[in-house]
Formats: structure tokens, sequence, C-alpha cells
């Protein structure tokens, strides 16, 4: 536990369940530290965090934090804390969720949680496959790449996660990676504040899994591909386009401002008295 | 001149009853998805619940309204849902989660025909069995049966009692007659209605556990905010929340689910009857076909039959004890229902061959009428 820095110690429920379930090298508790710190920045009470999430080995975080953690069933997560948040408006409301928690099963419920605006910060831990299920490719897993399901190539092409929240009406939409945590952290703190839907779509290695299928190398290997693949948005223009063609884009992709949802259903409420 | 209780006195449809007495156990939250027909309890609430500062949200589909209903729920709002059929199945999931989770809520089902889309617009009782086995594991249901306006109303209140109190989902199954029927209801003064609140921990939140292990079954129920920084969870998890593996953890786990209900029986069974005193003949009914049968048995009266009503106001669990009790006096009991064959099952399995069982089934579309089953009652005897 020494190694674990104060901070992120304070918001572990070390007496109550470590070791956790997450494999050695794998990225998800690179973004658990992130969050952490984010909080911790923010200087939020651990009461008033909520932290929801769906199933899968990054929906296994809430289980690890001190907050309140509502772990629920694989795909709702978003579902789940649209109850919260609504019942409960000051609590801050934090969804962990990964790609084929959000995107296959829990498409439909991202999507409208994008359009309808309600205030959560959603976290969405893309690493390419299921990675609880052994490997499966999932909805954005690139095409021609190895699944325990797609053994000669995955012939499906992959969502680009933050353009469809994006076009879905989300109106803060970034992206960072497992390397770049210091960008993460403040991504997730940026997220946090924001009034409405954001989504934070953090590009991760399962090394376990997708990166032994597709010879992708050990967990430094993986992360490395993230240092040379991820271009800040900032510097896009600067870059020749056929040199963009295999890389993504990090920072914050979108933030426009859009009624609130909890706040526009006060002003439902006093509609509703006014005219009783 | 109109006096108070004549001014409480209105014209009401089941559906409406029904959303009036969620409003008067103190629901504050409907999250749902439309569907015929359990619709008019939507709209309702859609109206009603922002007047008294509660909250109603349309969700993407079923699966999202109650993922929503238990998520505003573990945070300290009474909560609730309504659907048909389609929906329902849609939401069996989730109705496993919140009793694995302990999460109190109200689910009503206003049955129309099935199976698939079915019939959207006409009667039955065809969900009488997924109510009670429908999610997957072991699983102990309470479901609630109104046949009447007045009933919608109470036994919703009902509904949000039994849920608060034993942390669990409640059922109220409702069928499309008795959801769109008017009838004249005294809706009573909110003073007059018995309204349970969850059991608040007493504890330090050092101290508390959200699952703790007791006599009773039912663990005090805190929620999130409070500062008590519990976790939940659909995996199998020891008192405090935390997924487990451990054998006896799990076996404690699962007793604790299934004893707040089977050894609370005699709290949750409610049972109307008719003519029951002398009878040596039972029609056994739910919902609207125990209006029907009320009506035949007056008949059978009438020819000095001596036949009796049993209407189970609590389906599940299933009034076992009830049915045992009365066994002795009876040489025949007719099941009737909505569907090709359901509650019977349950039925004989109490009876087990000590009295005659006969079934009178239509899944049709149709109600099954008195003459009906005063016919049947003639022809069996
Ligand atoms: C209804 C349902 N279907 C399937 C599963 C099995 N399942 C558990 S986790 C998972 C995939 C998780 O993948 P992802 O969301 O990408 O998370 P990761 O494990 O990669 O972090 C699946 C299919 C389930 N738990 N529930
Ligand atoms: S299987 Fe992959 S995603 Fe899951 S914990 Fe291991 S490395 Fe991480």
């Amino acid at each position: 536990m020494e190694l674990i820095p104060k901070v992120t110690h304070h918001y572990l429920r070390t007496k109550k369940k470590f070791p956790n379930v997450w494999c050695a090298g794998c990225g998800i508790g690179i973004v658990m530290g992130a969050i952490i710190r984010a909080i911790d920045k923010l200087k939020l009470s651990r009461d008033e965090v909520v932290m929801v999430s769906g199933i899968g080995c990054s929906s296994r975080m809430p289980v690890y934090v001190d907050f309140n953690t509502l772990h629920t069933t694989h795909g709702r997560p978003l579902a789940f804390a649209t109850g919260v948040k609504l019942a409960k408006p000051s609590l801050k409301v934090i969804v962990i969720t990964g790609d084929g928690d959000a995107l296959a099963i829990g498409g439909n419920h991202f999507i409208h949680a994008c359009r309808r605006n309600i205030d959560l910060t959603c976290i969405l831990v893309n690493n390419q496959t299921y990675g609880m299920t052994g490997g499966q490719f999932s909805p954005s897993t690139p095409f021609m790449k190895i699944g325990t399901t797609a053994p000669y190539g995955n012939r499906e092409r992959a969502f680009d996660i933050s353009k469809l929240a994006i076009a879905s009406g989300a109106p803060f939409v970034a992206r960072g990676t497992a390397y770049h945590v210091v960008q993460l952290e403040k991504l997730v703190e940026q997220a946090t504040l924001k009034k409405g839907f954001s989504l934070v779509e953090v590009i991760s290695h399962c090394p376990t899994l997708y990166g032994r299928l597709n010879k992708e190398g050990d967990a430094v290997e993986m992360l490395k591909w993230q240092r040379g693949h991820a271009i800040p948005i900032s510097a896009a223009g600067k870059v020749p386009p056929e040199k963009l063609r295999d890389k993504f884009l990090t920072g914050v992709l979108w933030d426009i401002e859009f009624p609130e949802y909890c706040e526009e259903y006060d002003k439902v409420i006093a509609e509703a008295q006014r005219r009783d | 001149m109109r006096t108070a209780t004549d001014q409480k006195e209105r014209l009401l449809q089941g559906n409406q009853a029904c959303a009036e007495g969620a409003l008067a156990s103190g629901a504050r939250l409907f999250a749902g998805y439309p569907i015929t027909p359990s619709t008019e309890i939507a709209e309702f609430l859609a109206r009603q619940l922002p007047k008294v500062g509660g909250k109603f949200i349309q969700m993407e589909d079923e699966i999202a309204s109650i993922a929503a209903v238990i998520g505003a729920s573990v945070t300290g709002l009474k909560s609730m849902t309504a659907t048909s059929g389609p929906g329902f199945s849609l939401m069996q999931e989730h109705i496993g989660y919140a009793y694995m989770a302990e999460v109190p809520c109200v689910i009503v089902d206003v049955q129309r025909g099935g199976p698939s889309t079915g019939l959207p617009t006409k009667v039955a009782q065809s969900d009488t069995m997924q109510v009670r086995w429908g999610t997957h594991g072991d699983y102990y249901a309470i479901a609630l049966a109104p046949s009447s306006v007045e009933e919608c109303f109470e036994l919703t209140i009902r509904a949000f009692n039994l849920s608060e109190k034993y942390r669990t989902p409640v059922i109220v199954l409702m069928d499309e007659v008795v959801g769109h029927m008017r009838e004249k209801i005294k809706l009573p003064d909110p003073g007059e209605i018995k309204v349970i609140n969850r059991m608040k921990p007493t504890v330090p939140p050092e101290w508390y556990q959200h699952f703790e292990i007791n006599p009773h079954f039912v663990s005090p129920m805190a929620s999130f905010g409070e500062g008590y920084r519990f976790n939940i969870t659909g995996l199998t998890h020891n008192p405090e929340g935390f997924p487990t593996d451990r054998p006896e953890v799990i076996r404690e786990k699962l007793d604790k689910l299934k004893n707040k209900i089977c050894h609370n029986v005699s709290d949750i069974v409610q049972v109307r009857e008719e003519f029951m005193e002398d009878a040596n003949v039972a029609v056994f009914a739910y919902g609207i076909v125990a209006r029907a049968a009320g009506q035949a048995i007056r008949m059978a009266r009438e020819k000095r039959m001596r036949v009796g009503l049993i209407q189970p106001l609590t389906i599940w669990p299933f009034p076992d004890e009830y049915i045992e009790r009365i066994l002795e006096q009876l040489d025949l009991i007719i099941v009737a229902e909505l569907n090709q064959g359901q509650l019977i099952g349950e039925v004989m399995r109490v009876v087990r061959g000590k009295t005659r069982v006969r079934g009178l089934f239509r899944y049709d579309s149709e109600l099954i009428t008195p003459d009906q089953i005063f016919d049947k009652i003639r022809e069996e005897k």
C-alpha cells in the first residue's frame, strides 16, 4: 500500500476491498487514479460523490472507492444514474463504463443520456475489447483486429465514440488516454465541472487479452502506442492530413451550452405549481 | 349543498386510482415508457407529480425506466414505474436487481393479451406466472391484484408500504379492464391513510451495513448522500455490499432474501372472500374475473347452491395457508382465469388431490362472464 500516494489512499476502501480484480499492467487503475485526483482537486466531499457503473472490468471501479457507489447491470449504468441525479441533483454523479457496456448493450441509454443532457459525468474506458468476458470483439474494436469471437479478424467497423456522443447531443466531449495521465486528470476535472452531460472517452489498454491476441506487446508497449498515436486537438491543424489518418485526437473535442435536464425540470415544477 | 365527504367522491379510472394511490403513499418519482393499457398512469403522473414537487421522466425504454426507478429509490425517493406485458418482460433483469440489492420500488403491470405484442387493447391475465418467475435466480415475489377502482387505489398504497417495509420490489398486477373501467371512489383524507416508510439506520456510518443480517431479515436503509457511503451491487454480496464468493456468506444472503418474504406471509397475504362460511364449492379468481365470479355466486346462491368466492388480493406469495385451511369444507374449487391455466397449477399444488379442482379459462380477448361461471358451477357440481 505504500506505493499508493496519500491522496489516492484517502479515497480508497483499502480495509474493505483490496487486492483488486484487475490484471497487472491494465489501464483501468490509471484511469481510477486520475479520477480520484480530479475529485480531490475539486475538493468534493466523498459524501456528495456517487459513482455508478455497469458490468465489465472497468465497471468494477466503484467497489474500490470510498464514495456512494452503485454497481449496476451490464450496459445500464447511465439509466440508473439518471434516477440518482434526478432524485438528488446536488450530488455529483460519475458514471464508469466500458466500450462494450456503453456502446453495445447500453448503446441506446448512451445516446439518450447525451440527448437528454442530464448532468452526469461519463468516463468511458475504451480498451477496444470485452475484457471481463475474455477478449471478444466490441463495438470499438478496429476493423480486422483479432478478438476471441473474431479469430479471422473483425469485419465490422468501430464506432467513433466521441463523434457519436457529439452527434447525439452531448454538450461536452473529451478524449484522453491512459498514457497521458496529467491531461486525463484535467479532462475529468473539466467534465465534472460541466453543467450537463459530459463524456470523457479514455483510450486504454488490455494487455492480457487484446494486446496478446493482436500481438501489440505488453502494457508498456501499449502505452507507448497511445503516446505515438494521440494528437492533441490544439495541434491537429499543424499536422499534415496523411499523418492524421491512423491517429486520434485528444483534449476537449466539443464544449457547448445547452439547458440541463434537472434545471429544466425545476421549471416544470414551478410551472405546474403556478397553474395548479 | 355538497358536504366535504361528497366532494371526495369521484368517478375515477382504475389507472388513475392507481396513480392517486401512488401519490398518497408519497411516491415522488415515476420513470416509464408508454404502453397500452397502462399509459394513463404515466400521463396522469406527468401532470400531477411536479405539482407536489415530485418528478416524472419518460425514459428510452422499460429497461431504463426501472433502472431510473431503482437509482432514485436508493437516493431516497419512493419511486415507481408502470407497464404492460412486453415492457414487463424487458424489466425482468432489473426486477431481479432490485430484489438482490433490496431496493424498495413499485412496478405496475396492467396486463393485456400475449404472448409477444399480443392484444394491446384487450384484457388478459397472461402475466400471472411471469410476475412470479420472470427474473432469473431464486426469487420470492410480492404481487397484489386489484379487481376494482377502489382496490387499485388501496393496493397501490399497500404495494408501496410492503416494498418499504421489506425493502423489495412489489408488483401491482392489474389488467386492461380494471385499468380502464370507471367507478365511483371515495378518496380518504391523507391523514386517514397508513403510510409506511423504510427504516433508517440509527448507527453511525462506521458501523452501518447496508445489507445487515438481523433477526427481522430487513436491514435499515440509508440513502446516497446521507454520509454512509456504502456499495450496492447485483453481484452476490456480503452485509457490507461487497461481492463475495464465500459459500457461507452466499447462503446467508439468499436465505435472508427468501426469509424476509416467507417468514412474513401472514403479514403480506390478503384474501377477500364472499359467502365462504358455509360454502362447499368455491370459485377462485383474481382481478376483473373476481367481479364476474361475485355475480355468478349470487346467481348460484339464489338457486340455494352453497358457493363462495375466494379472491386473492395478494397473489404472490400464494395464499397456501388460506387454501389449506378452507380445503376441508370444499368438494370443488373452480379456478377461473383469463389465460390458458396458470394459477390453477398453484391451487392444485396446495390442494394435493384432496378436493376436485376444475378450470375455466378464457384467452380469446373477451371477459369471462358471470353466466359462464354459473354454468361451470352447475356442470361440475
Ligand atoms: C445482460 C448481460 N449480458 C452479458 C453479460 C456478460 N458480460 C459481462 S462484462 C461484458 C463485457 C464488458 O466489456 P466492456 O464494457 O468493454 O468492459 P471491459 O471488461 O472491457 O472493461 C459482458 C459481455 C452480462 N453481465 N450481462
Ligand atoms: S482483462 Fe484486460 S481489461 Fe480486464 S483487467 Fe485484465 S487487462 Fe484489464
